[in-house]
């Protein structure tokens, strides 16, 4: 028993905060004052973030690989433009709030279905899921719009103080006090014991179960505040834009997903909004170059993550940073040492 | 009645070309656990192969479709043996994440090279119209293909279950370390019937021109069916697969034509039902490992 001890030592340490993080959201909020004009494009990062974390919590502390993410964000955004749009409630964060749970609700029914079966399965559900909704939104035209999308959305004043102004920066700063709250919560649940039980099932779930995990149990709860996470950030989405279309649905925003959250790394809960980083300049750069084929550089970025192999990526990406932190003495690294990417 | 029987006929012919499309990815996934959502990028380069060679170089339909083939199986086979091959012990988000990567450059090529409007193959006279069947109207192409498709599954059944080269296919697919134990080259059994999957597509990709349509963003848009085909029917034989693009493919056509509002809607429903009552498969053992 003597190991008990250095165990819980061992995830406190992990979960103290460190000087890296603080500086990060520093860093994020400085953003708002240093780039006054590029609100909208630092808006649509935050959004990414909050949307890959989402995302995170599943594929990175679950091992739940999903190909449908998007089903959720639809539901999110459809929900927000709808409340906003008849005015049930006026109120932005409430009505934020409550597309979340709408979202969360339909991620609590979906996750038997997600739960049932091998990756294969999981993939085709999570994707029919998704494709099964656009295709619902398609044909409930009187509700949503159809492929127009809803329009005339309005959206008060939050607190019925901050308007949403045209240069988007309440709606930056907006964005960036959800995603921190979420963020905190989502950091609160990965390092407690829940949080460590979902990455004893990634690992192995025969193992976990063994030691009295209840393992679908701890998979439902997962994936249905992922699908709050994700409805959160649709609803943040069509708030901000004052927009809701079919293509909240689309497959692509579900696998643009994927490499965002890969292109910064699983399991650590910054990889999300890291790769959203580096996934909107590299779409900025990519479309400037070739604003009708930069699908295919993406599709570059994918398959040459892959091939390279995604530890080493980051064994790469990270050198720098790690030597940085050794000079001044510390052995712990700053970002990556959650744990492992999977 | 008649409308029913149409409606059967080509519900047949769409889900034989579904077959031809998928049967290939039935061998990726089933032999190696390979989850490629890229095959679709494959049926594309042989339906523009074949629309180079019959609309700008005047080459008859029916000699432009065995090169379909061969120029799909080429670059399938280029494929394996360059990318895929590296990937077959890793996880399935990495496998997920270079299919979708090679789907995009794909898609974002053909755009680049072809354009992206859908292209038509200027058919023969003889493939024109209806013949008329005892008052059932039966398109001369749909009969075509069904003939086609109908000959190519039992070619490949025969393949399967009569020469040395199908039961070496089964025993790796069955148990790849016991097979090449046996003195079996795994890998290249693998690659072979990759290549040959790929040509498969790309034979289907130049016959469905004419009924799925023929554009960039075709390996996007019928993903899912090659999904579906091949997890309800599972991978353990050709007929499990058969059966399921039969099944979609009237599922398909009859859900259009009596229920257009709900569209693909049921479809998507079925497959979620089917794999949640049987997530292996309507046929399948060993669908998915």
């Amino acid at each position: 028993m003597a190991s008990m001890p250095d165990m819980s030592e061992h995830a406190t340490r992990a979960a103290r905060w460190r000087p890296a993080e603080i500086v990060f959201w520093l860093a994020l909020l400085a953003c708002g004052f240093l780039f006054p004009s590029r609100y909208l494009i630092m808006t649509e990062i935050l959004r990414l973030g909050l949307f890959a974390l989402s995302l995170d919590l599943i594929l990175g502390y679950a091992g739940i690989v999903s190909l449908g993410h998007a089903a959720f964000f639809g539901v999110g955004a459809y929900s927000a433009g709808l409340i906003a749009l008849h005015g049930f409630i006026p109120e932005p964060v409430l009505a934020l709030i409550a597309a979340g749970l709408i979202a969360a609700v339909l991620g609590f029914f979906t996750s038997f279905l997600v739960i049932r079966g091998v990756d294969l399965t999981r993939l085709m559900v999570t994707l029919g899921i998704a494709l099964l909704l656009e295709a619902l939104a398609e044909k409930f035209s009187d509700i949503t719009g159809g492929t127009d999308g809803l329009q005339g959305i309005v959206i008060q004043p939050i607190f019925g103080l901050f308007a949403f102004d045209i240069f988007g920066k309440v709606g930056f700063f907006y964005n960036l006090a959800v995603l921190f709250v979420l963020f905190l919560l989502a950091r609160c649940i990965v390092h407690s014991p829940f949080g460590l039980s979902l990455r004893a099932i990634r690992n192995n779930p025969l193992r976990a179960s063994a030691i009295g995990i209840p393992v679908n149990r701890r998979l439902i709860a997962i994936y249905t505040l992922a699908a709050f996470y994700a409805g959160v950030a649709g609803a943040v989405f069509t708030q901000t834009t004052a927009l809701a279309s079919l293509d909240v649905f689309s497959f692509e925003r579900s696998a643009d997903l994927m490499l965002v959250l890969v292109l910064g790394g699983t399991g650590y809960l910054y990889g999300g909004l890291i790769g959203a980083v580096v996934f909107k300049v590299l779409q900025d750069v990519f479309s400037s170059i070739t604003p009708q084929y930069w699908m295919f550089w993406i599709g570059l970025v994918f398959v040459v993550v892959v091939m390279i192999g995604r530890e080493r990526l980051h064994r790469w990406v990270m050198w720098l940073p790690h030597r940085v932190v050794q000079q001044f003495g510390r052995k712990a690294s700053a970002a990556v040492s959650g744990g492992d990417a999977s | 009645m008649t409308t029913l029987l149409t409606i059967l006929f080509d519900g047949v012919a769409y889900g034989m070309l579904l077959f031809v499309l998928a049967c290939g990815l039935a061998v990726t996934l089933g032999l190696m656990n390979f989850v490629n959502l890229a095959h679709g990028a494959f049926a594309v380069a042989g339906g523009y192969v074949c629309a180079v060679l019959v609309n700008q170089s005047g080459w008859p339909f029916f000699a432009a479709l065995p090169l379909a083939f061969v120029a799909s199986a080429l670059i399938g086979v280029v494929f394996e043996r360059g990318l895929y091959r590296h990937l077959y012990t890793r996880g399935h988000l990495d496998q997920v994440l270079f299919s979708i990567g090679l789907v995009f450059m794909a898609v974002a090529a053909v755009d680049y090279i072809m354009g992206s409007s859908r292209v038509f193959i200027k058919l023969p006279a003889v493939l024109d119209g209806q013949i008329d069947f005892f008052g059932v109207g039966i398109g001369r192409y749909r009969l075509m293909i069904i003939v086609i498709c109908g000959l190519l599954t039992l070619g490949l059944q025969l393949i399967l279950s009569r020469t040395r080269f199908g039961s070496r296919l089964r025993a790796s697919v069955d148990d790849p370390r016991a097979a090449s134990g046996l003195g079996i080259n795994v890998p290249q059994v693998f690659a072979l019937t990759f290549a040959f999957g790929c040509g498969l597509a790309g034979l289907g990709g130049a016959l469905s021109a004419e009924i799925l349509g023929l554009d960039p963003y075709f390996p996007l848009k019928f993903m899912i069916y090659f999904l579906i085909v091949v997890t309800v029917g599972g991978s353990s034989s050709i007929t499990g697969p058969f059966l399921a693009s039969l099944l979609l493919g009237i599922g398909d056509v009859a859900g259009k034509y009596y229920v257009p509002k709900l569209g693909p809607f049921i479809i998507y429903a079925i497959m979620i039902v089917i794999l949640i009552w049987r997530p292996n498969g309507l046929f399948g053992r060993t669908a998915a490992r």
